[in-house]
């Protein structure tokens, strides 16, 4: 495996849900890339397949649901080994930090039990010293004092709750992290902290990270790449710079632009809602909203361009030219969108 | 009524609430301490205007407007609505107030109930305060309301139940139930923090189409310091159960003085990409409000803290533990072999005894100090007056804390001994050689 080689390669995934109203396609048909130590962005609004995204890699999708496509991890398809092995591969290889640090650790062991079952799980060989060795390492890296290596989870505050979870995650020295919704519940400045926390991640461990979150703030912050979800496909993918500043896609720029910051000086939302998964619009799911839809993009679905900038994009204000018929490009009569429709 | 403008007078507030203890504690009739969720808190709002009441989980916000409504009782202070005593209201009176002011939550999952249409749900206030029973009347003005909110038309609307709506629809809902009376101020409690960010803007909107309307006047409570600045007239900031800092927004802003408000601005994550985030932040957690830290309250976690800012044993317990768990595991234990047991440092005071495990306090003073050469910058050693050694331990005096209160600093007012000139003149002691 050459340096450069991507750590995580997912092609063309695709997960469907089985619902009393029909499948809801939550992922539908996305690739994407991470390389060791690079932190890539996934953002959207809620309801675009995000979450499923993450859980998909992870195999931790819940019965009724189907997948297809592939997620290598270094050149192993995670959609094709056992369960068993794939066990065995969360924790040294993958881990996932999830939104909730509250309800995620066994409130009746002790902190120190935590970090011993899963080291002992993994490499069951070690000395106890080094376990322990271990642990408090991981412990002092997230400012968790060793002093309270034997509390209960109860005993921690929300913040230092999540910071453990981040201990127990990295204590196996993952290649690949997926973190969905990592700083939600938390306050704006222990947000802050645990940003800064997953930067030195990748700097001194070289990891691959996943970042999942609606919050594009964070991206900015955090990420090298950000890719720009909307209902299961991934509408733009690029440097996160690029995008933020240049952002190729309708979507993305109405998406930016509706994020209410401390330069807000005026409102802006985009009309409507996130689309059914069930049954969504035809050709551009995301026509129904966009303010630069053309005829195209009612009639046939946009194909992946790449830009000069870097991104890659699938929208048809980007082309190509001759696969877009004729009068293809007036602007689309659309209908009018009530206020109240709404997520 | 002292100025015709004033909607909303708040004085020296405090909502304490006691906490049950031990059944021996009980028996034997022994104070346990309270949880100081509001301490001492003096606003008002003018009619019309916005006022935001900004803080992070465990301020106390979420309280101070409960107790705008008497939804908590308050323990002390006052609380005065167009010159009216709410505190001094009856059960009876406290009804007949609430049709003048309107809450709503943070939740538009959990403020509908589930079995109740829309129009029975919005129509409830109504009936409730006697305004009508006639169901045609209160349909016509259900469906005013409800076309006002934006849920238009309203037939398709009346009578549908909240799980047919999304969050926004639900949230406009809930608008269009509080604003059904009439009420001059509307206590609104997060109310876009749990909607998806392309809705935050509608319902903000919104409220703000809805106040020019209604001359309504809002106390908006967030943790979000970006919409406070969008929506707000003036802010609040809020720590531990006090105000540190309050005036204009576009002052609090623009210039920002107490060091948790400049932090807090500081902190918040940008889509501008060529904005990053400092990594001084201060760093912990909102301590416990059973136990505030004495002084101010802020001055654990404050960048800029200095010697009357009210140091104490528990701020050297944690300076340890921080040293420990990032110097590693033999620092560790090294230096807290050299030391006794630390529970007495857990104590609010402004002297303590660091125990000594050799029982020669000689030590323990020498490894103190080898610590402050190690990082004599810790905000820590400018609070500690002198390091005595005796025996069994070293006794460490701190330098008398004062409680920091709200003072006029140009055109806001911030509770900081850094603007006090009493105490912060020299404003930088150097930390005791």
């Amino acid at each position: 495996m050459s340096a450069t080689a991507p750590v995580l390669d997912v092609r063309d995934l695709r997960v469907w849900y089985g619902s009393a109203r029909g499948a809801v396609r939550a992922v539908d048909g996305v690739s994407l890339q991470i390389r060791a130590g690079e932190v890539l962005g996934l953002v959207g609004e809620s309801g675009c397949g995000k979450s499923t995204l993450g859980r998909g890699v992870m195999g931790l999708l819940p019965d009724g649901s189907a997948v297809d496509g592939q997620v290598l991890f270094q050149d192993t398809d995670l959609l094709k080994v056992s369960d068993r092995q794939l066990r065995r591969m969360r924790g040294p290889d993958i881990a996932l930090i999830f939104q909730e640090p509250m309800t995620r650790l066994n409130p009746l062991m002790r902190i120190e039990d935590h970090f011993s079952e899963t080291i002992t799980a993994h490499e069951p060989k070690l000395s106890k010293a080094e376990v322990r060795r271990r642990s408090l390492e991981a412990l002092g890296g997230m400012g968790i004092p060793p002093t309270r290596f034997r509390n209960y989870p109860h005993e921690f505050s929300g913040g230092m709750r999540q910071r453990i979870m981040i201990a127990l995650a990295l204590v196996l020295r993952p290649r690949l992290v997926i973190a969905d919704e990592p700083t939600t519940a938390l306050d704006v400045l222990v947000e802050a902290q645990i940003l800064s926390i997953l930067a030195d991640l990748k700097r001194n461990f070289d990891t691959a990270l996943l970042l999942i979150t609606h919050n594009l703030g964070i991206v900015a912050e955090a990420c090298d790449r950000v890719a720009v979800m909307y209902a299961g496909r991934i509408a733009e993918e690029g440097d996160a710079r690029t995008v933020f500043s240049q952002p190729a896609h309708p979507y993305t720029r109405e998406l930016l632009r509706s994020v209410i910051s401390l330069n807000t000086t005026g409102l802006h939302y985009i009309p409507g809602a996130p689309p059914s998964l069930i049954d969504p619009p035809a050709a551009c799911k995301f026509h129904p909203r966009c303010p630069d839809a053309m005829r195209v993009c009612a009639l046939l679905a946009p194909v992946e361009q790449r830009l000069s900038a870097g991104q890659r994009v699938e929208c048809w204000l980007h082309g190509p030219g001759d696969r877009i018929p004729e009068g293809g490009r007036e602007p689309l009569e659309q209908e009018q969108i009530a206020v109240a429709e709404e997520a | 009524m002292a100025d015709a403008g004033v909607l909303l007078e708040v004085e020296d507030l405090q909502v304490h609430f006691p906490l049950r203890g031990s059944f021996g504690a009980r028996l034997v009739g022994k104070d346990v301490g309270a949880v100081q969720a509001v301490d001492g808190v003096s606003f008002s709002v003018a009619r019309g205007e916005v006022l935001g009441i900004v803080g992070e989980s465990g301020s106390g916000k979420t309280t101070l407007g409960r107790a705008l409504l008497r939804l908590v009782d308050p323990t002390g202070g006052s609380i005065r609505l167009e010159g009216e005593d709410v505190l001094g209201l009856r059960e009876r009176e406290v009804r007949a107030m609430r049709r003048k002011v309107q809450m709503v939550f943070q939740d538009p999952h959990a403020s509908l109930n589930p079995a109740m249409t829309i129009e029975t749900a919005v129509g409830h206030p109504l009936r409730i305060h006697g305004i009508t029973r006639d169901r045609a009347d209160i349909r016509s003005r259900v469906s005013a309301v409800l076309e006002r909110v934006g849920l238009s038309p309203p037939d398709q609307y009346l009578g549908k139940y909240p799980s047919d709506l999304s969050g926004g629809q639900k949230q406009r809902a809930v608008l269009a139930r509080a604003v059904i009376l009439s009420p001059s101020l509307l206590v609104a409690d997060e109310p876009v923090s749990m909607l998806d960010m392309s809705v935050r803007a509608k319902i903000l909107e919104l409220m703000l189409g809805l106040k020019n309307d209604l001359d309504l006047t809002y106390v908006y409570i967030t943790h979000d310091l970006a919409t406070a600045k969008f929506f707000c007239d003036r802010v609040a900031i809020m720590y531990l159960g006090r105000i540190v800092e309050i005036g204009a927004t576009d002052e609090i802003f623009a210039n920002p003085r107490h060091p948790y408000t400049q932090s807090l601005l500081r902190a918040i994550p940008d889509p501008d990409p060529s904005r990053s985030i400092p990594r001084d932040l201060p760093r912990g957690e909102v301590p416990d409000a059973a136990e505030p830290p004495l002084g101010c309250r802020f001055h654990p976690r404050c960048p800029k803290a200095f010697a009357p800012c009210g140091w104490e044993a528990r701020d050297l317990h944690d300076m340890l533990e921080q040293r420990w768990a990032v110097g590693g595991q033999e620092l560790f234990e090294a230096e807290r072999l050299q030391l006794g047991d630390l529970v007495g440092l857990d104590q609010p005071g402004s002297r303590a005894t660091v125990p000594s495990a050799t029982g020669t306090g000689a030590d323990v003073a020498t490894l103190l100090d080898h610590i402050r050469e190690d990082d004599s910058r810790e905000r820590i050693w400018y609070g500690i007056e002198s390091i005595t050694p005796r025996p069994g331990g070293a006794v460490i005096e701190f330098h008398r804390g004062h409680d920091p209160v709200l003072r006029p600093e140009g055109g806001a007012e911030v509770a900081c001994h850094l603007y006090n000139p009493e105490l912060a003149d020299p404003p930088e002691q150097a930390p005791p050689a």
